[in-house]
């Protein structure tokens, strides 16, 4: 809003200087212009672009565009935005007009941004075969690409490979590793009193049990999987662990992560945000795959980031070229990387970025991870989702919560 | 602002014919005189500013009601009559800026459809869904192209994967043409004008909208350039037929129409989305209190908003009354210290005091437990009537000080004579409390009480903060939990998860606003009672 007044204002006072100036002022636009067809591509535009972005991440941001706006001429102002606001304000301030040419997003706020007709299609064309498949998956919704993606994260398992020497072959032997080692509690999962299925899905996943089915154009939310066999199955192993108090609705981020820290637990399953911290405590980190509780694959749901279009941009070539060719190409990536230290979501640079292990780590266990469902319908199932695995943590029937589960989200999905 | 002008001074241009004498008390008049003229013209420059700024929005409405608003306060401070205005005026506009639009805004959005779905107008759905319905033909490969011009008209010079230079407009298929190549792309044509980067970028709209038919076959698709150097075949499966204003599925013939509920609606009932906004009148008001998933649990809910209410209310203001009397009494030795300490809770904010509440609640790691009692498991957040305990004893702590204070400040006022007469008569203490002080306090304190209730009636921070409104309610087909408030509960219907509805959160809010109103109205008459009593 303030940049767009900003903008405004430089009108209004170019506005009075050219009624004042009179000619003058003209004449002399026209010589801008004329001057800008001899110099070529690089020939100054009177075209800016607005890019909200995360503010943590807007030095590291600022550092890549100033090298489009010297390529092509076209200013990209950047505007910090509270990461918890930018949605919500996004989604009030396009269709007045006010809001950005572009914005910093995730790729779950797709089905809500799209709903609102709040954001453009982009068109990634040949590129898209250059980017992680999870990063393109996660950016279509509905049939149609709306997100440049440039970074994917995903959970994975943290172990203190000081107590813990060898990684383990599934959750079962990770406890039993645990508890060898002498530690009371082995694992930890953040969870909170009203549950946190974003952290427990990829056991779900283990026991075949999706929230959505999927057809060609995405998530299908006609097809709600939750109540498959594997559903209950999942119920039944999260009531048995809440008796073995292997998991526990009293512990939630701040208390995991101090488990963690103080060496009372020797693995953590979070994500890359955290490693960070651990390392910084001392403790000899690795990154596991999550191990399964039933021999198959646990596929945590990948996040991926992302910027996307206004659709009520005045912008719309600039804003395109400049994510699809410019944010798109491996310097850019890879300058961003650095900044975020979370996996580019472009195949090349990707592959530059895992020589770091905790990158390599985190993209070996990227690999089974499915992107997160972007559907609006995704709102429904979180109200009910988390509640119910925390009531059957905490000991009520697993089958009967689950079915209710079902039943709920089915109502509210209408 | 000034009361200059009241007097019969016609400002500097009389001053040579006065007598010497006055010169100095005329200069005095001078100054306010400039200030007040200054003031008005930085009132005005704003103004003039606002206005190009609105006329360039073309938000024609709110420059009219700036024009008119600044020609008043202009009139008022200039005219020599309006003395009560003066005063009024700035008082009236802040008033408005503040109250009565938001209460105005509310009132508006409650009687409209504004949320997920419907958040802009109408030309905005309709390119939003034009937009998405632009798909690319699949299996088609990317064409490298250049913008040209001629004579005004946008073309786009194509090379063909084979290598071969295409053109065409947006009125005439693609054609061959002769062309000059740069590595491997065609560039430029002779007749057409090549724009480059910072042209196209200069007409953005027209690229952008540029529309190429790839042959005289609709169903082959268009060329268009997101970008200005790749090209991609796309094919539109909605058609917006503007007569009849309707959107056509062409892929399966299904016919949308606008029916008047802010979507284009097809005859089976299916929606397209994003819709736009429109006045929906009482049907959020209706759905507020006849919704099936909603109204079991509101009754639950309200009934505990007012027992919260009453219940924080009694407490804080029985134990600030009884501390307060306590430290009053004039045998109590370092009272100052203890009115102090008294205050701190007052002054840390309620936001961080009830998350380290919420902490220190905790069932297994929890200060409380672990620390105060030795280990016990006592679920203070998590058992329904354990919660609703713990949220008026944090509210307790919260709020007794600010009753002390009221409360001390009137038991000071209350004159000793009237203590002493009573003992002279031979009450006991408890009688002169009973009797004399009581009544005395409660007149002064009773507006506070129900100023009191009504905060806590819409207390949301602690509920939030503390408990989330939880331990959920397994049974409540809506996330609600056993200590939500009904503002907490509006909250989470309305603007929790990824589907927004602000209108019926505007609705609730507005009934929510009529209840406390009521109440306060009743309380308030009653309070009259209380002063007849002396």
């Amino acid at each position: 809003m303030t940049v767009r007044s900003t903008r405004r204002f430089t009108a209004v006072t170019a506005l009075l200087t050219a009624i004042v100036l009179g000619g003058t002022a003209c004449s002399s636009g026209t010589d801008a212009t004329a001057g800008g067809e001899g110099t070529g591509e690089t020939a100054a535009t009177s075209t800016s672009l607005t890019v909200w972005v995360d503010a943590e991440r807007l030095d590291a941001v600022q550092s890549v565009v100033d090298t489009y706006t010297e390529q092509t001429g076209v200013g990209v102002e950047l505007v910090g935005k509270n990461v918890d606001d930018i949605k919500d304000d996004f989604i009030q301030q396009v269709p007045t007009g006010e809001g950005p040419d572009i914005t910093m997003g995730a790729h779950d706020w797709l089905g809500e941004l799209a709903t609102n007709g709040v954001v453009a299609p982009i068109e990634l064309g040949d590129t898209s075969g250059n980017y992680l498949d999870v990063a393109v998956e996660a950016s279509t919704y509905d049939g149609a690409t709306y997100m440049l993606p440039y970074a994917v994260e995903n959970l994975a398992m943290l172990r203190n490979a000081e107590l813990v020497a060898d990684a383990p072959s599934d959750y079962d032997d990770m406890i039993a590793k645990g508890k060898d080692a002498g530690l009371d509690s082995p694992f930890v999962v953040e969870q909170g009193s009203e549950g946190d299925p974003y952290h427990l899905y990829p056991f779900q996943t283990a026991f075949g049990a999706p929230v959505f089915g999927t057809d060609e154009t995405g998530y299908n939310s006609d097809d709600l999987q939750l109540g498959a066999p594997g559903g209950e199955k999942f119920a039944d192993w999260l009531g048995e662990q809440g008796e073995e108090g292997n998991l526990n609705t009293d512990i939630d981020g701040d208390i995991a992560k101090q488990a963690f820290l103080d060496g009372d637990a020797a693995f953590w399953l979070t994500g890359p945000w955290n490693v960070g911290a651990a390392q910084d405590a001392g403790i000899d980190v690795a990154i596991d795959t999550i191990p399964s509780p039933t021999g198959e694959a646990a596929s945590p749901f990948a996040g991926v980031k992302g910027f996307f279009v206004s659709s009520q941009s005045e912008n719309q070539v600039a804003a395109n070229d400049f994510l699809v060719n410019f944010l798109g190409s491996e310097e850019a990536q890879l300058a961003l990387f650095e900044s975020g230290n979370i996996l580019p979501a472009l195949s090349a640079a990707a592959e530059t970025a895992s020589s770091d292990p905790v990158i390599e780590g985190f993209a070996a266990v990227g690999e089974e991870a499915v992107p997160m469902p972007a559907i609006p319908e995704m709102g429904a199932v979180f109200q009910y989702w988390g509640i119910a695995e925390a009531e059957i943590i905490n000991g009520s029937d697993p089958s009967e919560t689950w079915q209710k589960l079902v039943s709920d989200v089915e109502g509210a999905i209408g | 602002m000034t009361q200059l002008t009241q007097t019969p001074d016609k400002g500097g241009t009389d001053t040579a014919d006065r007598p010497r004498g006055q010169g100095s008390s005329t200069s005095g008049r001078m100054l306010p005189l400039l200030i007040k003229i200054l003031a008005l013209a930085v009132v005005d420059a704003l103004a003039v500013y606002a206005v190009l700024v609105l006329i360039g929005a073309k938000a024609w409405v709110v420059a009219g009601v700036v024009v008119v608003v600044t020609a008043i306060v202009n009139w008022i401070y200039f005219s020599r009559r309006a003395l009560p205005a003066k005063y009024l005026a700035p008082g009236v506009i802040f008033l408005c800026l503040f109250q009565v639009f938001v209460l105005v805004y509310t009132g508006y959005v409650a009687f409209t459809n504004y949320g997920t779905g419907h958040n802009g107008n109408k030309d905005q759905a309709i390119s939003a869904l034009s937009a998405a319905a632009l798909q690319r033909v699949p299996d088609s490969p990317t064409f490298p192209v250049s913008v040209v011009t001629r004579s005004e008209e946008l073309g786009l010079l194509v090379t063909a994967p084979g290598g071969d230079a295409l053109l065409g407009t947006s009125e005439s298929a693609l054609e061959p043409v002769e062309a000059t190549f740069e590595a491997g792309k065609a560039v430029a044509t002779p007749g057409w004008q090549t724009l480059q980067f910072a042209q196209i970028l200069d007409r953005t709209d027209e690229v952008a909208q540029l529309s190429v038919p790839f042959s005289d076959d609709p169903n082959e698709g268009a060329l268009r350039t997101p970008d200005g150097s790749n090209g991609y075949l796309y094919i539109s499966t909605l058609h917006y037929d503007e007569v009849a204003d309707t959107l056509t599925d062409e892929s399966t013939g299904k016919v949308y129409r606008d029916t008047g509920e802010g979507a284009f609606t097809a005859d089976d009932g299916e929606q397209l989305m994003p819709g736009w906004q429109v006045t929906v009148g009482l049907d959020n008001f209706a759905r507020a209190v006849t919704d099936a998933r909603l109204a079991q649990p509101l009754l639950y809910v309200t009934a505990w908003t007012f027992g919260f209410a009453l219940l924080s209310v009694a407490t804080t203001f029985a134990l600030g009354l009884f501390l307060a009397i306590v430290f009053n009494h004039p045998a109590m030795r370092g009272r100052k210290l203890y009115r102090a300490l008294l205050i701190i809770p007052y002054a840390v904010p309620s936001f961080l005091s009830a998350l380290v509440w919420a902490g220190m609640m905790n069932e297994s790691f929890g200060f409380l437990n672990q620390v105060v009692f030795g280990g016990a498991m006592i679920p203070w957040l998590s058992d329904p009537w354990m919660a609703k305990l713990s949220v008026l004893l944090v509210n307790l702590w919260l709020g007794f000080p600010y009753m002390f204070l009221v409360c001390t400040g009137a038991l000071q006022a209350i004159p000793d004579e009237l203590t002493e007469a009573g003992t002279v008569d031979g009450a006991s203490g408890w009688s002169i409390f009973r009797f004399i002080k009581l009544p005395l306090v409660l007149v002064s304190v009773a507006p506070l009480l129900i100023a009191s209730f009504a905060f806590n009636f819409n207390n949301f921070n602690i509920v939030y903060m503390l408990t989330g409104g939880g331990p959920r309610d397994p049974s409540a087909p809506i996330p609600v939990g056993h200590t939500d408030l009904l503002i907490s509960m509006v909250y989470k219907v309305a603007f929790t998860g990824q589907v927004r509805d602000y209108g019926l959160a505007s609705a609730y809010s507005i009934i929510i606003f009529v209840v406390v109103a009521i109440i306060s109205v009743i309380a308030f008459r009653r309070t009259k009672s209380l002063e007849e009593l002396n």
